[in-house]
This record gives C-alpha cells, sequence and structure tokens, in this order.
C-alpha cells in the first residue's frame, strides 16, 4: 500500500480533493494528544491500493500553530512516499512559499495546480509544465470540485514514488547565511546524535530561524553544539542587523519571496487584464462586510440559521422523543417491577434518550455552520466583529459558539463547543469554549420559565430579555477574567485570509456534518450511558428501609378498604383516563398518586442525592437554596431538563413534566422557602454553574484535557454560588424582594 | 515619496511594503501570508467599526488589526 499525503493552505481545496479521492470511506480521528483533526482513507487506484491523509491546511511550516507542529511532525517521522502540495493557481506566490519550504525538507513532492477554472476565469494563464521544469517536480493542472485532472495527478504522484529520492532544495538566502548554514552543516553531519532524524541543511535553517522545536531537540540530542550554534547565531544577527537593519528569519523569506518572484517571472503566470479588477467575490464582500448593510446582514443570516435550525429540527426531534418513549413503555411492560426495571428505564433509557434526542438538531446545526465556513462567510463575520470581541481576550471567530451556545436563548452548548473548531488562535478558543456554556442553551429555559412566571409575572418579558443580557455581559466578562488569570498572555495575531466566496460542494457539506454528528453519538453511545446509570444510582440508593416500604403499603391497602370498592382494579390501572372514572374512583385514585409522590419525595431524600442535598444546606444557604433545591441543581448537571422534573419530585408532585408545571408553580407560590429575591438567587446560579455532562465532555474533548472538563465543573459552580450568594445576601440586607 | 504606518493608510489606497517592524509570531505570521518588503497592495476596506483592515495582494485578501499594521511601513504616492 502507498500512503500519499495531502499539504496545501487552507482554502486551496484540498479537502475537497481528499473527499474526491476517498468519497464516504474516510475516517477522521485526532493526531494523538492535540486537538488537530486527521483525516485518513484509502481508495485503489489502477488496481494499486493507496493510503491518503489530508495534512492541515497551513501557510508555512514553522512551529507556531499545532496545525503547522502536527504537518512538520507527520511528515518528518511517518515518511509517508509521496506529498501532494496542492496551489490554487489563482493565488500562486503565496502557496509557492509553502512548496518552496517543503522542497526544502527534501520530501518527494508532487504538485497539484487547482482551481484552474477560476484562474482562467479571472483572466490568468499558468504554465503547470514551466514551474515543473524549474522545480523539478511534475506539476498537474486540476480542478478538485469537478474531479478533472485527478487521474493525472495520481498517475505523476505514483511516479514520484519509484524516482529515487529527492535532494533538498539548496536556496541561497545571501552571503551570510549561507555561510553559517555550511558551517552548521558540517558540524551536525559529524555528530552522531544528530545526523539521522532531520536533513542537516534544513535543521540548521530552522535553527537560524529560531524554530522552538528544533532549538529544544538540538538542546536535548547535543547540549554543546546547541551553545555553539546559539553564540554563532548571536554573532549573525548583530552582524545583520548593523548591516541590514534585519534578522535572519526576515531575511530568509525574503529570500524565498525573491526566489518566488524569479520563479514566476520565467512565464508561468500570465495576467490578462489588470490583476486589482473586481471579482465577484469582491463585489459580494462590498455589500456583506459593507460599514452599514454588513452588519444588518449578519444578523438576518444568523437569525435564519438559528431560525431554520431549532424550528425544522423539532419534528425529527419529536421522532426520537417518541422512540424512545415508545421504548422507554416497552421496557417497562416486558419487564417485572423492581430495581431493574428502574434502571433500564429511568437509567438508560431516559438518560441515552435525552442525548440521542439532540442528534438531529446537531445534524442542521452542523450543515448550516459547514455552510457558512465553507463558502467563506464565516471568516467575514469575525472580520467584523472582532474588534468588539478582541476587547473581552476573544476572537472574532467567538460569535458562533456563543451564539449557538444559547446567544439567542433556546440553543446548545454541545454544538456550540464544537462550533469553536473554526477558531484558529489557541487560547482564544479555549476561552470561549469555557464561556460559551454560559450562554442559555433550550435545557435551561423551562426552570426559568416556571420561576419567571410564578415570582415574576408582571414582567415577564422583561425578565427574560434581561436573563439574556445577563448571560453575554457574564460570558464576556468570564472571558476577560479568564484570559487575564488561567489562559494569560498576548491575543494571538488575527492576521487572516478572506477567502473568495465559494459555493459549498454538497458532498463535502454531507460529510463535515456526518463527521460531527457521528462524533456526537458516539459519546452518547459509551460516556454518556456510564453517566446516565450512575445519576440514577445516586438519586435511588440507598433505599428506603423495608419499614418505610412497609408503612407505604399499608396506607395503600387503608385507602383502599376505606371505600369499599368491589373492583379496584380499574383505579390501579393507569391506562385508563381520569374521564372514564367514577367519582368515587377518581378521588380514590388522586389520594393513591399523593401517597405515591410522598413515597419518591422521601425515597429521593433518602438516597445519595437526597443526602448530598441536605449535606450542602449548610453552605448553600447562603444563597437561599434548601435541599429540594438542591437535588434538583445536581440533577441539573447531569442534564438542564432534569431540574425542573427534580424540583417535582421533591415537593411529592411525582415526576414534573416542564410543559405542565402549573402544579409545581402554584406549590412554589405557596412555599415559605421561595421568594422572588431566591427565585432570581436560583435564575443566576442556573445562567452560570457547571454545564451539563455531554457539555463537560465535549470540553474536555475540545480543550485537548479532561483537566479542562473539570475546570468548568469546579469554576462555574464556584462563580455561580458566589454571585447567587452575593446577590441573596444583599438583597436579604436590603429587604429586597423577600 | 512618503513612508506612513499602514494605520494611516485610507480605503482604496495603493502602497509598497518598506519594512515589517514586527518580531517574533506576529512577524512570522504577516512573512508567511506574503507582506514581504517590495510587496504591493492596497486597502480593500475596514470592518464596520474600522477594524480590522483589509488588504488586496498577490491575488488574494488578507485582514490584520490596526494594532498589527502599526509594525508596518508602507510608501504611498501621497500622505
Amino acid at each position: 500500500m502507498t500512503t500519499i499525503a495531502l499539504a496545501g493552505n487552507p482554502n486551496c481545496g484540498k479537502t475537497t480533493l481528499f473527499n474526491e479521492l476517498t468519497g464516504a470511506r474516510q475516517h477522521v480521528g485526532n493526531y494523538p494528544g492535540v486537538t488537530v483533526e486527521l483525516k485518513e482513507g484509502t481508495f485503489s487506484h489502477r488496481g494499486e491500493s493507496i493510503h491518503v491523509v489530508d495534512l492541515p491546511g497551513i501557510y508555512s511550516i514553522t512551529a507556531y500553530s499545532l496545525e503547522e507542529i502536527v504537518t512538520r511532525d507527520y511528515l518528518v517521522q511517518e515518511k509517508p512516499e509521496v506529498v501532494i502540495d496542492i496551489i490554487d493557481a489563482s493565488n500562486i506566490e503565496r502557496h509557492l512559499y509553502l512548496m518552496i519550504q517543503l522542497l526544502e525538507m527534501g520530501i518527494p513532492l508532487c504538485g497539484a495546480m487547482n482551481m484552474m477554472d477560476v484562474a482562467s476565469s479571472r483572466g490568468i494563464t499558468i504554465h503547470p509544465e514551466k514551474l515543473s521544469k524549474l522545480l523539478g517536480i511534475p506539476v498537474i493542472p486540476t480542478v478538485a470540485r469537478t474531479g478533472k485532472g485527478v487521474e493525472e495527478l495520481l498517475d505523476a504522484a505514483l511516479a514520484v514514488k519509484d524516482n529515487p529520492p529527492p535532494q533538498p532544495l539548496r536556496l541561497s538566502y545571501g552571503h551570510d547565511i549561507d555561510r553559517a548554514l555550511d558551517r552548521m552543516e558540517d558540524r551536525i553531519k559529524g555528530h552522531p546524535m544528530l545526523q539521522n532524524r532531520y536533513d542537516p541543511r534544513w535543521f540548521s535553517l530552522k535553527y537560524l530561524e529560531q524554530d522552538e522545536q528544533i532549538r529544544e531537540y538540538c538542546k536535548k540530542q547535543a547540549p554543546e553544539v546547541a551553545k555553539a550554534f546559539d553564540e554563532g547565531y548571536q554573532q549573525l544577527l548583530k552582524h545583520l542587523e548593523s548591516t541590514l537593519n534585519t534578522y535572519p528569519e526576515a531575511l530568509i523569506a525574503d529570500q524565498r519571496y525573491g526566489y518566488i518572484k524569479s520563479l514566476v517571472s520565467h512565464g508561468i503566470v500570465n495576467y490578462a487584464s489588470h490583476q486589482s479588477k473586481l471579482y465577484i467575490s469582491d463585489k459580494i464582500d462590498l455589500v456583506l462586510t459593507n460599514r452599514f448593510l454588513g452588519p444588518l446582514f449578519m444578523v438576518a443570516i444568523l437569525m435564519t440559521l438559528y431560525k431554520v435550525t431549532f424550528t425544522y429540527s423539532e419534528i425529527p426531534v419529536g421522532w426520537f422523543e417518541t422512540f424512545f418513549g415508545w421504548l422507554g413503555d416497552t421496557a417497562e411492560n416486558l419487564l417485572p417491577p423492581g430495581l431493574l426495571r428502574s434502571m433500564i428505564v429511568s437509567g438508560i433509557i431516559d438518560g441515552v434518550g435525552g442525548v440521542m434526542g439532540f442528534v438531529p438538531l446537531i445534524l442542521f446545526m452542523f450543515f448550516g455552520i459547514s455552510f457558512l465556513e465553507d463558502s467563506g462567510y464565516l471568516a467575514r463575520m469575525a472580520f467584523m466583529l472582532d474588534r468588539i470581541f478582541r476587547i473581552f481576550g476573544l476572537h472574532g471567530s467567538s460569535v458562533m459558539p456563543f451564539i449557538i451556545s444559547g446567544g439567542i436563548a433556546g440553543g446548545c452548548a454541545v454544538p456550540g463547543v464544537m462550533a469553536s473548531r473554526t477558531i484558529k488562535s489557541r487560547k482564544e478558543r479555549l476561552a470561549t469554549i469555557l464561556t460559551a456554556p454560559i450562554m442559555n442553551c433550550g435545557a435551561k429555559l423551562p426552570i426559568f420559565a416556571i420561576l419567571v412566571g410564578t415570582f415574576f409575572a408582571t414582567a415577564r418579558g422583561e425578565m427574560l430579555f434581561a436573563i439574556t443580557l445577563i448571560s453575554w455581559a457574564g460570558a464576556l466578562i468570564t472571558a476577560k477574567i479568564l484570559r487575564l488569570t488561567v489562559i494569560p498572555g498576548e491575543s494571538t495575531p488575527f492576521v487572516m485570509e478572506l477567502p473568495p466566496y465559494r459555493f459549498p460542494t454538497l458532498k463535502g457539506l454531507c460529510i463535515h456534518t456526518w463527521e460531527r454528528t457521528w462524533q456526537y453519538i458516539k459519546k452518547a453511545g459509551t460516556v454518556i450511558l456510564g453517566i446516565s446509570i450512575l445519576v440514577w444510582a445516586m438519586m435511588t440508593f440507598p433505599l428506603l428501609s423495608p419499614e418505610k416500604e412497609a408503612f407505604f403499603e399499608e396506607t395503600q391497602r387503608e385507602i383502599l378498604k376505606t371505600y369499599a370498592l368491589e373492583d379496584s382494579s380499574r383505579v390501579l390501572d393507569y391506562d385508563i383516563p381520569e374521564e372514564e372514572l367514577a367519582p368515587e374512583e377518581l378521588q380514590i385514585r388522586e389520594e393513591l398518586l399523593a401517597l405515591e409522590g410522598r413515597r419518591a419525595e422521601e425515597a429521593l431524600e433518602n438516597s445519595l442525592a437526597g443526602r448530598m442535598g441536605k449535606g450542602m444546606e449548610k453552605i448553600t444557604r447562603w444563597a437561599g437554596f434548601d435541599w429540594r433545591t438542591n437535588i434538583a441543581l445536581l440533577g441539573g448537571v447531569a442534564a438542564k431538563e432534569v431540574i425542573v422534573s427534580t424540583l417535582g419530585t421533591a415537593y411529592s408532585l411525582g415526576a414534573t413534566d416542564p410543559e405542565e408545571a402549573g402544579s409545581l408553580s402554584e406549590v412554589l407560590k405557596r412555599s415559605d422557602e421561595w421568594s422572588p429575591l431566591k427565585a432570581f438567587s436560583v435564575i443566576l446560579f442556573v445562567i452560570f454553574y457547571a454545564p451539563c455532562f455531554v457539555t463537560l465532555i465535549c470540553i474536555a474533548k475540545e480543550a485537548g484535557s479532561w483537566t479542562w472538563g473539570l475546570f468548568a465543573l469546579v469554576f462555574n459552580t464556584l462563580l455561580a454560588f458566589l454571585l447567587s450568594a452575593g446577590v441573596f445576601q444583599l438583597g436579604s440586607f436590603l429587604g429586597i424582594g423577600i | 515619496m512618503p513612508v506612513i504606518a499602514m494605520r494611516n493608510m485610507k480605503d482604496n489606497q495603493k502602497g509598497i511594503i518598506r519594512a515589517i517592524r514586527a518580531k517574533g509570531e506576529l512577524g512570522r505570521r504577516i512573512r508567511d501570508m506574503g507582506l514581504v518588503p517590495g510587496t504591493e497592495f492596497y486597502v480593500q476596506g475596514r470592518a464596520p467599526l474600522y477594524d480590522p483592515v483589509a488588504l488586496r495582494l498577490r491575488g488574494f485578501t488578507l485582514t490584520l488589526r490596526n494594532s498589527e499594521a502599526d509594525h508596518i511601513d508602507v510608501e504611498v504616492d501621497e500622505a
């Protein structure tokens, strides 16, 4: 099997080519230990089976970004038999910068001159064969979107494999640097610890570019050589500063561009019209990034994405809910009553079903985001909003995760956190991941609705608007705090390309959407299953004592006896609706339900979760929370939807359906425990506290370590508690809302 | 011809890069994207809040923040 790696700048059509080659036979994973995607696939060409790896899109082979380090390590360590470097024919000079660096590494290379159609529509004539001659590698013209030239490209790539390994390209970087490189190269060649892994010339070049990874490696393998190299570098730097007012790294880059200029001037490119002509893409930008119209269009596009996703996904989400409801009922009918049934129905099916219910939502959402990303609009959004987000230590691209997570109330933090992949700057991305869950996801809304409806009925709209404002301000300010404390440092350079608008390919969109959705489904099937069982166990064990159970059974018998019905089976058969019961039967059923509610309340109170809730009361009293609220909030860490239903159980109402929470509202209104101040304190807590488990898992995955998942759990909860306690104490002191 | 900081350029104004004074990661990012001395470009426009700025060079559009453009000296026809 032959291994081919695809390299190239972002937006060069690399992924399109990859999809064209592999179709659905591809596998997406992560490079070990980092969150950079590793895409692999296999296909066969003229009977030969080929393994293809889609390397991350990069502009250069430095060691600054994760993408660059990953690419470099792959090329050096895995030594793919051929690397195809994809060049955008309509933008040849910048793309050649990467190709020159690949040639400097001495990698078996084959060029693909892609987007020939775009170039010719812009009046640019390219002569790949001339470039091929000058560089000594095959360069094949292609149009990856239509598959044109792909066969020829593969033939050429496979031919490269059979050639002897190429010599690294040796450019002249000026007299001073060349001399330094010669000396360093000799030293490396004679050193047993340094001569094998990297090409000596390339190693020296990277050392002069002050490449961190290379310097570390040298220091570890041969400290005395590193010392000599550093001294030599300082001399060279001083010399270049005094004579040319520059430094080695800049000079090397200048020389590379100089070489590219000389290549291009050898008749590789002919421009029929003037370069500064406005292309269609620029004309679109005149409107979409216009000072006044731009923001309006952005709001409209975001609202549309949001509406479409959340409205149309409702129907399939309903199917999922119905299916899991049916599954629960079936299991309940098939299994004998008892712990096993309770675990399977309340633990596994409800837990996993709740998570799987999001699948259509994620599918729709990522289809929309992929469209915006692939079309090039996402980069424009980042461009327009960067000025605002930068104030809080974030990036213009942070807007998308924020909005999806519930910036417009009703989102979901899971796709929100996953959407943060579009942010390329590491620190800004981490800050976004950690703060996006503060937005109000759809699952937080029922508890807000009940509390606002019960305690702030006269100012419903104003309160819900205030909640949205609080979460935006809270998320942005928290991001700023994080960027000043745990994720400190200068903002990452913004320097970003605005790719030309393109109409995304359906194939690309579908593959992209499915990748994300499948990752989510896998999580639901494994981790969530375990957690669901754990949460169920916490709310079930220890069981009520036998004496208690006997007491409830006895009471039930007494109720039935008091009325002395001939046939009590109709009362106990809950499939018979209330309307069909005789008045007396109805009364018995109500008494029995109230009894069952009390039993559930006592069982919950007696369970581990109940005991924890009671145990925490001492502390949570500062924020005004009693043990019932504590249990509900604990359950909310599993999934925010659980808060309302658990509160219902804790108040003897049986598991409350959030849609019909009228009775819970009544109970809360009458309860001495509750006041508008406490309600506000709970609302505040729910906005800020720990994200749900699925989100926590996504945070851990996207941030690349479980530490960050744990951090989100602890930090957010502490922050939420401090805020709630502060407000509650202040309110109590001033006598507001009690 | 006058040399000014890139931040002070007007929309649609043409210029030639004369010097890049940024070092470290920013300097490298700027060079990687093709902004090296001698490069011709023009200012394509600015974001609604006047920052970042969009440049057109070598057939593509590059955006950078004003604070990053401060490190770039540009030769222009008239200041």
